[in-house]
C-alpha cells in the first residue's frame, strides 16, 4: 500500500538510490602521481596540499540549467567582444576578461528570461488543400474570440481620403481626412477623444510622444492639437508639409514638404533643430529607421536618400529602382527596408549594409503603400487591394499571406503595434483588419504600455524627457557612441608627441653651380643660413596653430586704469 | 483552419487595487529597445551631472575651542566620540551626533601635541609642550570632582607626538628621541635614537602591531621594531615629511604627507622609491589619515584645502574647501568610513561627507538599485570627454587656482628645459628619470 503522504517524486523504497550510497560511503579517490602533469604542479600549488580530491556527485536527473540555444543567444548578443590578447598588462587583461564575462552572463540571463514571457504570438494555419490567402476577414472574425473580433471594425466617413496613425503603444488612433476632419480615439474601447474639422485640407497626422498631443499637417502649416482638439501650437516654420514622422527618443517631429525641405523640430523645447533643402524635388514619402532614427526619403528618380539633422548632404543615397519610387518603409528592428516603384517592382533591402536587394518582387500593380509589422510581415497597398506577405525578407514569398479588397482606393496603411491588427484608411473611411501573427505579443512596460494609466503616462513622459537623446547623436551607426574612436585617438596622441619638443627639419640646400667668381663659399653659406632661418620661422608659426590650446600661453588682458573723476577735464585727443 | 490572434486579458496587466504598485511586464528583446547605447550615454551623462548637483559635502562644524585645533583623535570603538586638543592646551570631548561638547578642560601648559586612547578605551593619554605625559579618565568626572589626570609623567625631553600600541599596554612618544613607555611605569622602557635630529610624528602600525614609524626633521622617515634595540630603516627624502599614516588594511604600506606639496605611498619592503606619488596640493601637506577600507586617504594641507586620494591614483578625486577654513592642522577619517573630520587654525572642527554627493540616511531598495545602476553607467562611460570633464571639474578658490597655474608653468618649464638639454646633448647623457625616483635621496639600514 502506498502511504498517503507520499510524494510522487519520492523514490520507491526497495531500490535505494546509488547516489545516496555514494555520498554515505565517502569513497576516497586517490590519484597516481604519474597522472598529474608537471605543468599543473608549477601553476597550481594548491594541488600539492590536498592531493585527495573528492569526486563531485552529479545527479543525472538535475544537471544544472538547460543550455540556452545559440539562436536565442545570438538574438540578445551585444557583439563579438573585445580581443583580450591585445592588452599589454595582466591586470588590465584580467579586468577586461571580467567585463567580457559579465556581458556574456547578462546576455545569457536576458535570453533565459524569455521563458517568462506570458503571451504567445498569433497565427493562421491553413488545412490541407487550403491557402491562408483564401480566408476572408469574415471567416477569421467568426473563428476568434469575441474581444479579438471586436478589433475588426469599419468606419465609413465622408471627409476622405483619410490618413491614420497609431500611438507607439498601439492603443490610440488618429484619423485625418483630406477635407479637414480630424478625430482621435481609443480604438480598443472605441472611446472618442475628440473630433473636429480644421476647415482646411489635412495632409498628414501624427501623434507626438504621448496620446494627448498630435500634429496635423494642414494646408499651409503644421498645427499641434491636444486630445480635446484644442489648438496648442501653429508651427509656421513647417509649411506645405506632406508627411511627418515622430522620432520618440529624440523628441523630434520630422517633416518633409512639398517644396523639397526636410525639417526636424524638437517638440520638447520648441526649437527647429535643422531644416534643409534636399534639392531633390517634391517630397511625398518619408520613413524613419527606428534602429538609428535616420529618415529615409523616396524620390521620383528612383533614389532613396537617408538624412540626419547633422549634415546638409544625405548620409547615403541608394538607387533602388529605375522608375519613380511610390512607397517605402523600414521594419521596426531597422534591418530591412521595402521600396516599391511605379514599374510594379517591390524590393527588400538590408539597410545596415546598404548593398544589393535581398528580395526582388514583381507585383501585379504598383504598390502605393508599404508597411512592416513588428513581426516583419509586410503590408502592401495596391489600388484598392491590400496584401500581407509573411517571411518576405529572407525568403522569397510566393503567395500573399492575406488579401483584402476594398471598394475605394487605399490612402494609408499601418500595422498596430502589439496587436494583430492592420489599420487601413481609404478614401471612404477606415477599416481595421485582423492579421494573425503580425504583432509583438509581449510588450515592455517601460518602453510602450498599452495598458498605461494616466499616472504611468505622466511618469513615463518625465523619464523619457530626462533620457532625451540629443540630435547630434543621430548617425548611421547608433552604437558608435559606445566604441573607442581608435583612429582619432591615435592621431591625437601622435600629433601631440610629434609637436612637443621637435626640432625643425634642416633643409637640404644644394647651391646652383654659378660662374666662377660670382658665388664663393661665404655667400653660399650665407644663403643657406637665410633659407634655414626662414624655414625655422615658418615651422614655429605652423606649430603654434597646431598645438593644443592649453599649452599655448594665456593672453593676459592689459588692465585698464580706473577712470578718475578729474580725467574728464583731460582733452580726449592731444591737439596737434 | 487554425487561427489565434493576440488577445490580452486586462486583469493580468492592471493592478487589482489602488494600493498595489503598477504591473510592469518586461521584454528584453533588443528590437523593442532601440538606440540602447545612446540612451545609456544620456543616462550616464545625467547621472554625472546629478552627482555634481548633489555634491554638498559640508555637514557642520564643532565650535568651541578658543585657539587653533592642534590634534584630533577618534575613539577606536565608538563612532560618536571625538577628542580634540588645541594650541592653548585645552582638550575637548565631543558628541558627534548632537555636535555638543560634553567635556572640556585645560590639560597642558602650551600646545597639546597628541592624544591617544588606551587599548581598553577607559583612559586617554595626552602629551603637550610642557614635557608632560598625562593620563586621563575617558569618563566624565562626577559632579563636584575636579578634572585631574590619573597619572602625570614628566619627560626629560620635548614631546611632539604619541601613538598607542593596538593590543598591549605600551605607547610610544616622539621628541628628541623615540621612547616606548609602559602604562604602569613612569620611565620609558626603551629609547631609540638615530642621529641627533628631532622627531615630530610617530605612528604604530595597526596590523604588524610591534612596528612603528616616525618622521624626523632630517627629512627622513624611520621605521622601528619595538622588540629590537635599534631602529630598522630610514628613508631620506628631498623635503621634510610632516605626518605619516599606516594603511589599516595592508601591513606593509604607509603614506607620508610631505612638505613638497606631495604625498608618497611607500611599501616597507622596498623603500628605494615610493609606490605612488600623489600630487595636487599647492602647498605643504600637513596631515594624512587613511579610510578604514584602506583604499583611500584624506589629506589636509597648508593651502586651506582637504583632498581625498585613492591609494593607487596619482591625483585626488575630491577637494573640500570653504571660505572660512584656514590652514589645516589635522584631518581624520571616521571609522564608519562615511565622514571626514578636519581641524584647522581658525578654532573650528568641521564635519564633511567622505563621498560628497552621497545621500545620508537609509535608502529604499529601489533607490539603492537606481544608484547602483547609475554608478555602473558612470563607470562605463567615464572616459567620454563630456562626462569626464563634468565629473572632474571642481571650482577651487582663487589662490589655489592661481597656485595651480603657477606650478603648472614651472613644471612645463622644467620639462621643456630638460627636453631641450636632451635634444642638444649626446643621447643618453640626460636620462629619463621617472617621477617616483626623483624624491627619495637614500634608503639606509
Amino acid at each position: 500500500m502506498v502511504k498517503k503522504n507520499k510524494r510522487y517524486f519520492d523514490k520507491s523504497e526497495e531500490k535505494p538510490s546509488e547516489d545516496a550510497t555514494d555520498i554515505n560511503s565517502d569513497k576516497i579517490i586517490t590519484f597516481d602521481i604519474s597522472d598529474i602533469k608537471p605543468k599543473h604542479f608549477n601553476k597550481k600549488k594548491k594541488q600539492q596540499n590536498n592531493p585527495i580530491v573528492r569526486k563531485k556527485t552529479v545527479n543525472p536527473k538535475y544537471r544544472g540549467k538547460v543550455p540556452v540555444s545559440k539562436e536565442l543567444l545570438n538574438k540578445y548578443s551585444q557583439g563579438k567582444g573585445a580581443n583580450i590578447n591585445g592588452v599589454r598588462t595582466i591586470v588590465h587583461q584580467k579586468k577586461l576578461e571580467k567585463k567580457e564575462h559579465d556581458i556574456k552572463l547578462a546576455t545569457e540571463i536576458a535570453a533565459r528570461a524569455e521563458i517568462l514571457l506570458t503571451e504567445e504570438s498569433g497565427f493562421l494555419e491553413a488545412d490541407d488543400g487550403e491557402t491562408t490567402t483564401q480566408f476572408t476577414q469574415k471567416q477569421i472574425v467568426d473563428s476568434v474570440d469575441i474581444t479579438s473580433a471586436a478589433k475588426q471594425f469599419d468606419l465609413s466617413l465622408d471627409f476622405g481620403p483619410y490618413k491614420s496613425r497609431y500611438t507607439r503603444n498601439g492603443r490610440h488612433l488618429v484619423l485625418g481626412g483630406k477635407k479637414g476632419h480630424v478625430a482621435a480615439f481609443d480604438w480598443v474601447t472605441k472611446k472618442l477623444h475628440c473630433e473636429f474639422n480644421v476647415m482646411e485640407s489635412v495632409h498628414d497626422v501624427c501623434f507626438l510622444h504621448v496620446e494627448t498631443m498630435m500634429a496635423v499637417a494642414q494646408k499651409d502649416w503644421v498645427y499641434i492639437y491636444d486630445n480635446q482638439g484644442i489648438e496648442l501650437h501653429c508651427i509656421k516654420r513647417l509649411n506645405k508639409v506632406t508627411r511627418m514622422e515622430f522620432l520618440p527618443y529624440h523628441f523630434l517631429l520630422s517633416a518633409c514638404s512639398d517644396e523639397g525641405y526636410l525639417s526636424w523640430l524638437d517638440v520638447s523645447i520648441g526649437k527647429l533643430v535643422s531644416q534643409l533643402n534636399t534639392r531633390l524635388g517634391r517630397l511625398s514619402m518619408l520613413a524613419q529607421n527606428p534602429w538609428n532614427a535616420i529618415l529615409c526619403v523616396g524620390h521620383a528618380k528612383g533614389v532613396v536618400s537617408m538624412w540626419s539633422p547633422n549634415s546638409r548632404e544625405p548620409l547615403a543615397k541608394m538607387l533602388c529602382h529605375k522608375a519613380p519610387i511610390t512607397a517605402l518603409h523600414v521594419d521596426p528592428s531597422g534591418m530591412y527596408m521595402a521600396t516599391s516603384a511605379s514599374n510594379r517592382e517591390l524590393k527588400i533591402w538590408d539597410v545596415r549594409n546598404l548593398n544589393g536587394p535581398l528580395q526582388d518582387y514583381k507585383l501585379v500593380t504598383a504598390a502605393n503603400h508599404l508597411n512592416f509589422s513588428q513581426k516583419k510581415m509586410l503590408g502592401v497597398g495596391m489600388g484598392n487591394v491590400v496584401e500581407v506577405y509573411r517571411d518576405c525578407c529572407t525568403n522569397s514569398a510566393k503567395k500573399p499571406y492575406l488579401r483584402h479588397r476594398f471598394v475605394t482606393s487605399i490612402e494609408s496603411l499601418n500595422f498596430c503595434p502589439y496587436e494583430d491588427v492592420l489599420g487601413v484608411s481609404t478614401s471612404r473611411g477606415f477599416t481595421s483588419l485582423l492579421v494573425p501573427g503580425s504583432g509583438e505579443p509581449n510588450f515592455d512596460g517601460l518602453e510602450a504600455n498599452p495598458f498605461q494609466t494616466k499616472s504611468q503616462r505622466r511618469e513615463a513622459e518625465v523619464k523619457s524627457l530626462l533620457e532625451k537623446i540629443q540630435p547630434e547623436l543621430i548617425t548611421l551607426q547608433p552604437t558608435a557612441i559606445g566604441e573607442v574612436d581608435v583612429a582619432s585617438l591615435k592621431d591625437k596622441v601622435e600629433a601631440r608627441n610629434k609637436l612637443l619638443f621637435i626640432k625643425p627639419k634642416k633643409i637640404d640646400y644644394q647651391p646652383r653651380n654659378k660662374a666662377k667668381g660670382k658665388g664663393g663659399t661665404v655667400n653660399m653659406h650665407k644663403n643657406k643660413k637665410i633659407l634655414q632661418g626662414e624655414a625655422k620661422k615658418e615651422f614655429i608659426s605652423n606649430t603654434k596653430d597646431l598645438l593644443p590650446k592649453f599649452e599655448q600661453p594665456r593672453k593676459v588682458k592689459p588692465q585698464e586704469k580706473p577712470f578718475n573723476i578729474l580725467e574728464r577735464f583731460v582733452p580726449k585727443k592731444p591737439k596737434v | 483552419m487554425k487561427v489565434k490572434v493576440i488577445s490580452r486579458n486586462p486583469d493580468e496587466y492592471l493592478r487589482e487595487t489602488k494600493h498595489d504598485i503598477h504591473k510592469v511586464p518586461r521584454n528584453y528583446d533588443p528590437d523593442l529597445h532601440p538606440l540602447q547605447s545612446a540612451r545609456e550615454y544620456v543616462r550616464a551623462l545625467n547621472a554625472t551631472k546629478l552627482e555634481r548637483v548633489f555634491a554638498k559635502p559640508f555637514i557642520g562644524n564643532l565650535d568651541g575651542h578658543r585657539d587653533g585645533v592642534s590634534s584630533l583623535t577618534k575613539h577606536p570603538k565608538r563612532l560618536s566620540v571625538l577628542l580634540s586638543g588645541a594650541f592653548d592646551g585645552e582638550i575637548r570631548v565631543w558628541d558627534l551626533p548632537s555636535r555638543d561638547c560634553i567635556r572640556e578642560f585645560t590639560a597642558h601648559n602650551g600646545i597639546v601635541r597628541g592624544i591617544s586612547y588606551t587599548t581598553q578605551c577607559d583612559h586617554f593619554i595626552t602629551v603637550g609642550d610642557d614635557k608632560t605625559i598625562k593620563t586621563w579618565k575617558a569618563s566624565k568626572p562626577q559632579y563636584g570632582e575636579e578634572e585631574e589626570p590619573v597619572n602625570t609623567v614628566l619627560s626629560k625631553t620635548v614631546l611632539t607626538g604619541i601613538s598607542h600600541h593596538k593590543d598591549k599596554g605600551h605607547f610610544a612618544t616622539s621628541g628628541e628621541v623615540c621612547q616606548i613607555w609602559d602604562e604602569t611605569r613612569n620611565e620609558p622602557i626603551k629609547t631609540f635614537s638615530w642621529g641627533v635630529d628631532s622627531l615630530h610624528d610617530i605612528c604604530f602600525n595597526p596590523i604588524e602591531m610591534n612596528t612603528l614609524a616616525t618622521c624626523a626633521s632630517d627629512r627622513s622617515v624611520i621605521l622601528y621594531d619595538m622588540r629590537e634595540s635599534e631602529p630598522l630603516r630610514k628613508v631620506v627624502m628631498k623635503l621634510r615629511t610632516n605626518k605619516m599614516a599606516w594603511n589599516p588594511m595592508e601591513a606593509y604600506s604607509f603614506t607620508c604627507a610631505n612638505e613638497d606639496y606631495n604625498l608618497y605611498t611607500f611599501d616597507t619592503r622596498n623603500l628605494k622609491q615610493p609606490v605612488n606619488v600623489h600630487m595636487d596640493h599647492v602647498s605643504a601637506v600637513t596631515y594624512v589619515d587613511y579610510s578604514p577600507t584602506g583604499k583611500e586617504f584624506v589629506s589636509g594641507s597648508y593651502d586651506k584645502s582637504i583632498r581625498i586620494f585613492e591609494v593607487d591614483k596619482g591625483h585626488s578625486r575630491e577637494i573640500y574647501h570653504t571660505k572660512r577654513m584656514q590652514r589645516l592642522t589635522c584631518v581624520q577619517w571616521t571609522l564608519d568610513s562615511k565622514y571626514i573630520l578636519s581641524g584647522s587654525d581658525e578654532m573650528n572642527i568641521r564635519i564633511w561627507k567622505a563621498r560628497a554627493s552621497e545621500k545620508l540616511g537609509p535608502l529604499k531598495p529601489r533607490e539603492k538599485t537606481a544608484l547602483h545602476y547609475s554608478e555602473a553607467l558612470k563607470e562605463k562611460y567615464a572616459s567620454h570627454p563630456q562626462i569626464k570633464r563634468i565629473s572632474r571639474h571642481r571650482n577651487v578658490p582663487k589662490h589655489i587656482f592661481n597656485a595651480q597655474r603657477e606650478l603648472r608653468t614651472i613644471k612645463d618649464k622644467d620639462k621643456r628645459r630638460e627636453a631641450n638639454r636632451r635634444a642638444h646633448t649626446k643621447p643618453g647623457e640626460v636620462p629619463y628619470v621617472p617621477e617616483r625616483q626623483k624624491h627619495v635621496l637614500k634608503d639606509q639600514k
